[in-house]
């Protein structure tokens, strides 16, 4: 699907070359270990570790699963993931057993392996702050775990679930982060914490296809990113209708015709444009339940050199039409009794990136948007949330100056390696469907853990 | 078609059809249309061939009604301008399509009309009971047209295929001239005048007193029309783009009546009167390709399709223009009075009336005739003239002089469009408005058609 290729990449899965990689001491990026219907969720045991309750009916509930659980770990064995329970740290000397204790087993941990902190943010989203001491070990698992992340090798990975308060370790919603987290659904997120709030407690019937039978729109889908997300929905179980502008017609045929989906041809700047897909998606599937905002364009200029048409462009693209689709979806009846709105921000809203001020003002725009609106969606039982891919190969990175390109891919993130369009995919699905319960007005970042927005 | 398992409306199964001879006439309603943008003769469509231009109309039909795999009643289609090999075009276009491989399908060919009447002759077997769904298409290629060898040629190469001594094979071979290798490639001349359809139009626009400036405004009507469509984005949900060309190649939305005027006669300069028929003021050679979904209304409810408008009726007509009885294109001035009688209509009746612009002066030439007292008299047998179209009326969203005419596509192309119409209307106004349809042809030919607002 990506018609952009990291060829270094593919250079190295010749043995010689990739040996000869290490002895120059260039980087060794590795396959991602990614989904496939029907693969083992994690490749070998999964290993808890925690001295707390949580950690005992966390245990359980992976047993549960079906999953291969160790308490401790057994010297030698490969390990698929590890979950480090750090939920009841108070203080800053509570953090040392549980780092030491993953620590000893790192090197254990298979290829593609997974690590996964759950712990309470130093600051929950409401109510009253932790004690200091308590917030400062909290805070440390941050960065606990994103520097073990960068220790981690052979695509494995490491990301942390917050429980806000009231949530506890084995909440539907800390479930279903936690299956995404070790799954191959989440290979390109590295280094990054979802919060999970107090959710609905509804849980998909099927794990494998958790979005069966939702009516999905994914904007801009004619190529890239929209066309691998509207593909991981639809493999997900959802109906889906794919939108673009009509001059990108012939490839969203394509796209729909690939996949069975339903094509849209819709200028998404028009007024009506919400209206129309509202009308689309209630006339072809009764109703509509799970929006993509994917439709974006970059007109990159230095801010010296910026005119009000690239800027007006990008801004109303990638932000001002969201906005104005998104109330006219709330204002509807048509949408679905637990809408899911999932929006594409980037990094470069983040970090901010040369030459991307507009674009980087409508995606951060695109951040602010979701936190405002995660209120709204909780009160008719959906949620908000958004994406920020970092690197990925598509048309648009093709473009990039090669040298830019290849800083992009190899040195910034910890995977050393640009991601693919299905990676962003995979983390959207995830966002768009109940496992994500609880998670509401979220950034989650999709880059490999890249420095840049780290 | 059958209904999606996991769709969230259950949708119930078709109703068992009773036997024929009590099986009451139903409906047939057009569901939507799709086609490529026409392209101007050895432009963007040159590398294309028929079979290429049908497959894309019917990929783009498909991708916008979710019809993958599905296995339509019947696809009914066919071109002017035909390939010996191209004897199951349709077959062979459904086959690389994304519709189901056992859908059956026939060729259909009248010329110009062809396209009108597969929608006729698909829609007739729907309200029987015979089909539940349908497309009926057109398509045709001027850049990609086949070039045939001379009849001298023919004769000596059948002749030497069926000769088995080499003495008869010399004798073949000595028949052949050197004018009979003069490859032989199809024109719009009558076989039975050598008149081309363009001189054929000049003697009727002549007799019939149109002027050139009568013409050139029509043309212009049609390219304002054409182009205004597009602006607002009508075309959005019936055309899909195809080979980079976005919007009708023919199309000139800055022409002016200035532009117009300055524009050479081509067509009726030996007729000792003023020529008036310009490149302008005539349809020029086009690529293209049309498909209209049709289906009873249990079909449409039963997938949760859109029901533009019925197919009400229709009627042929053809006139004697060998011995210069009646104009080559007017045959519609004979089949739409009979098709209006038949249903108890008015020309004041229809809110939408598409007359095909071959020629600005065809049209203006129906007009005229329609208004005038001797002609209804004379030849429809009238008591008085079957009155005026008003212009406001006539051809709203532009027709083939701005979008162009590939001949068979052209059909398709109006029904969807009419259907379109009628029900924005419906859905603005709330009534059932009416639209007429009328298209000429080669051969004296002519079919026009009703369509009601669903």
């Amino acid at each position: 699907m990506a018609a952009a290729q990291d060829s270094y990449l593919k250079l190295l899965s010749n043995p010689l070359a990739r040996e000869l990689a290490g002895r120059l001491k260039l980087p060794r990026p590795a396959v991602l270990r990614r989904y496939r219907p029907g693969d083992p969720l994690l490749p070998g045991p999964v290993l808890v570790l925690g001295a707390g309750d949580s950690a005992g009916t966390l245990a359980s509930a992976l047993l549960d699963w079906g999953l291969d659980v160790r308490r401790h770990a057994t010297p030698g064995e490969r390990i698929g993931g590890i979950v480090a329970v750090l939920d009841d740290v108070a203080e800053p000397g509570d953090l040392a057993a549980p780092a030491l204790a993953l620590g000893a087993c790192l090197r254990q941990l298979a290829p593609g392996g997974r690590i996964v902190t759950v712990s309470r943010p130093a600051a929950a989203s409401a109510g009253a702050a932790a004690a200091p001491a308590a917030a400062a070990a909290r805070q440390g698992v941050d960065g606990l775990l994103r520097s073990v992340a960068r220790e981690l090798r052979a695509g494995a990975t490491g990301n942390g679930i917050l429980l806000d308060d009231g949530v506890d370790a084995t909440a539907p919603g800390v479930l279903g982060a936690l299956r995404f987290l070790l799954s191959g659904r989440s290979a390109y997120v590295d280094g990054q914490f979802l919060l999970v709030g107090p959710g609905t407690g509804t849980v998909p019937a099927d794990p494998d296809r958790p979005v069966a039978g939702r009516a999905a729109v994914v904007t801009g889908a004619a190529r890239g990113i929209g066309a691998a997300i509207a593909e991981v929905l639809r493999r997900d179980g959802a109906l889906v209708t794919v939108v673009d502008v009509p001059a990108a017609g012939e490839q969203l045929a394509a796209v729909a015709n690939r996949i069975g989906a339903t094509a849209l041809q819709l200028d998404i700047t028009r007024p009506e444009a919400g209206a129309r897909i509202l009308e689309h998606a209630a006339g072809r599937h009764g109703r509509l339940d799970i929006v993509v905002h994917n439709a974006g364009i970059t007109r990159d200029k230095l801010l010296a050199n910026m005119d009000a048409d690239r800027w007006n462009a990008v801004l109303e693209v990638n932000l001002a039409a969201q906005l104005r689709m998104n109330e006219a979806f709330l204002a509807s009846d048509l949408l679905g009794p637990a809408p899911r709105i999932v929006c594409l921000a980037s990094t470069s809203g983040i970090a901010g990136n040369r030459g991307q001020t507009n674009y980087a003002a409508s995606k951060a725009g695109v951040i602010g948007m979701v936190r405002a609106s995660a209120p709204v969606l909780a009160g008719r039982g959906g949620a908000i949330n958004a994406v920020a891919p970092g690197f990925i190969e598509t048309d648009m990175t093709a473009r990039m100056p090669p040298a830019a390109r290849e800083a992009a891919r190899r040195l910034l993130p910890s995977l050393q390696q640009g991601g693919l369009p299905v990676d962003v995919a995979e983390a959207v699905a995830f966002l768009a469907s109940d496992a994500a319960d609880g998670i509401n007005g979220q950034t989650l970042r999709v880059c490999g853990q890249s420095l840049v927005g780290a | 078609m059958t209904a999606t398992p996991e769709s969230p409306t259950p949708k119930s199964a078709p109703q068992p059809a009773p036997a024929a001879e009590t099986r009451p006439v139903r409906s047939a309603v057009v569901i939507g249309g799709n086609r490529i943008p026409f392209a101007r003769a050895h432009g963007a469509y040159a590398g294309a061939s028929n079979q290429d231009m049908l497959t894309a109309a019917l990929d783009g039909l498909v991708a916008r009604f979710g019809l993958q795999d599905e296995r339509i009643g019947e696809v009914a289609a066919g071109a002017v301008l035909k390939h010996s090999r191209d004897f199951n075009l349709t077959r062979e276009a459904v086959l690389g399509s994304a519709l189901s491989p056992e859908t059956p399908v026939y060729d259909l060919q009248q010329a110009c009309a062809t396209g009108l009447e597969t929608v006729i002759g698909l829609a007739n077997k729907i309200k029987l009971g015979q089909i539940d769904s349908a497309i009926a298409g057109g398509v045709d290629s001027t850049s990609d047209a086949p070039i045939a060898v001379s009849e001298g040629l023919r004769s000596v190469l059948l002749e030497l295929g069926r000769a088995r001594s080499p003495k008869q094979k010399l004798a073949a071979l000595a028949r052949l001239r050197p004018k009979d290798l003069a490859p032989e490639a199809p024109s719009t001349a009558e076989p039975r005048t050598g008149l081309s359809m363009g001189e054929h139009q000049a003697l009727t626009t002549a007799a019939w007193k149109i002027t050139r400036e009568a013409q050139d405004e029509l043309a212009l009507a049609s390219h304002a029309n054409l182009a205004a469509a597009y602006g607002r984005g009508f075309f959005d949900d019936l055309i899909t783009p195809y080979r980079g060309l976005v919007k009708d190649g023919n199309l000139r939305p800055d022409t002016s009546l200035e532009k117009l005027a300055k524009l050479q006669p081509v067509f009726g300069k030996t007729l000792g009167e003023e020529a008036t028929m310009t490149a302008g003021n005539s349809t020029p050679l086009t690529d293209g390709a049309s498909a209209v979904l049709l289906g009873s209304e249990d079909f449409a409810r039963r997938n949760d399709l859109p029901m533009l408008a019925r197919v009400v009726d229709a009627e042929a007509a053809a006139v004697d223009f060998v011995h210069g009885k009646e104009g080559l294109l007017m045959a519609p001035a004979y089949a739409v009075p009979r098709l209006l009688e038949r249903n108890g209509l008015r020309l004041s009746d229809f809110d939408f009336v598409e007359i095909h612009e071959a020629f600005a002066g065809t049209v203006l030439c129906h007009l005229a005739a329609w208004e005038s007292e001797e002609f209804c008299r004379n030849k429809l047998g009238l008591d008085s003239p079957l009155g005026s179209v008003d212009r406001a009326r006539l051809n709203v969203t532009g027709s083939s002089l701005a979008a162009g005419h590939p001949f068979a596509a052209t059909g398709g192309r109006i029904v969807a469009t009419v259907a379109k119409l009628l029900h924005e209307q419906a859905a603005a106004e709330g009534r059932r408005g009416r639209g007429l349809v009328s298209v000429c042809a080669a051969g004296g030919q002519g079919v026009a058609a009703i369509l009601e607002a669903c």
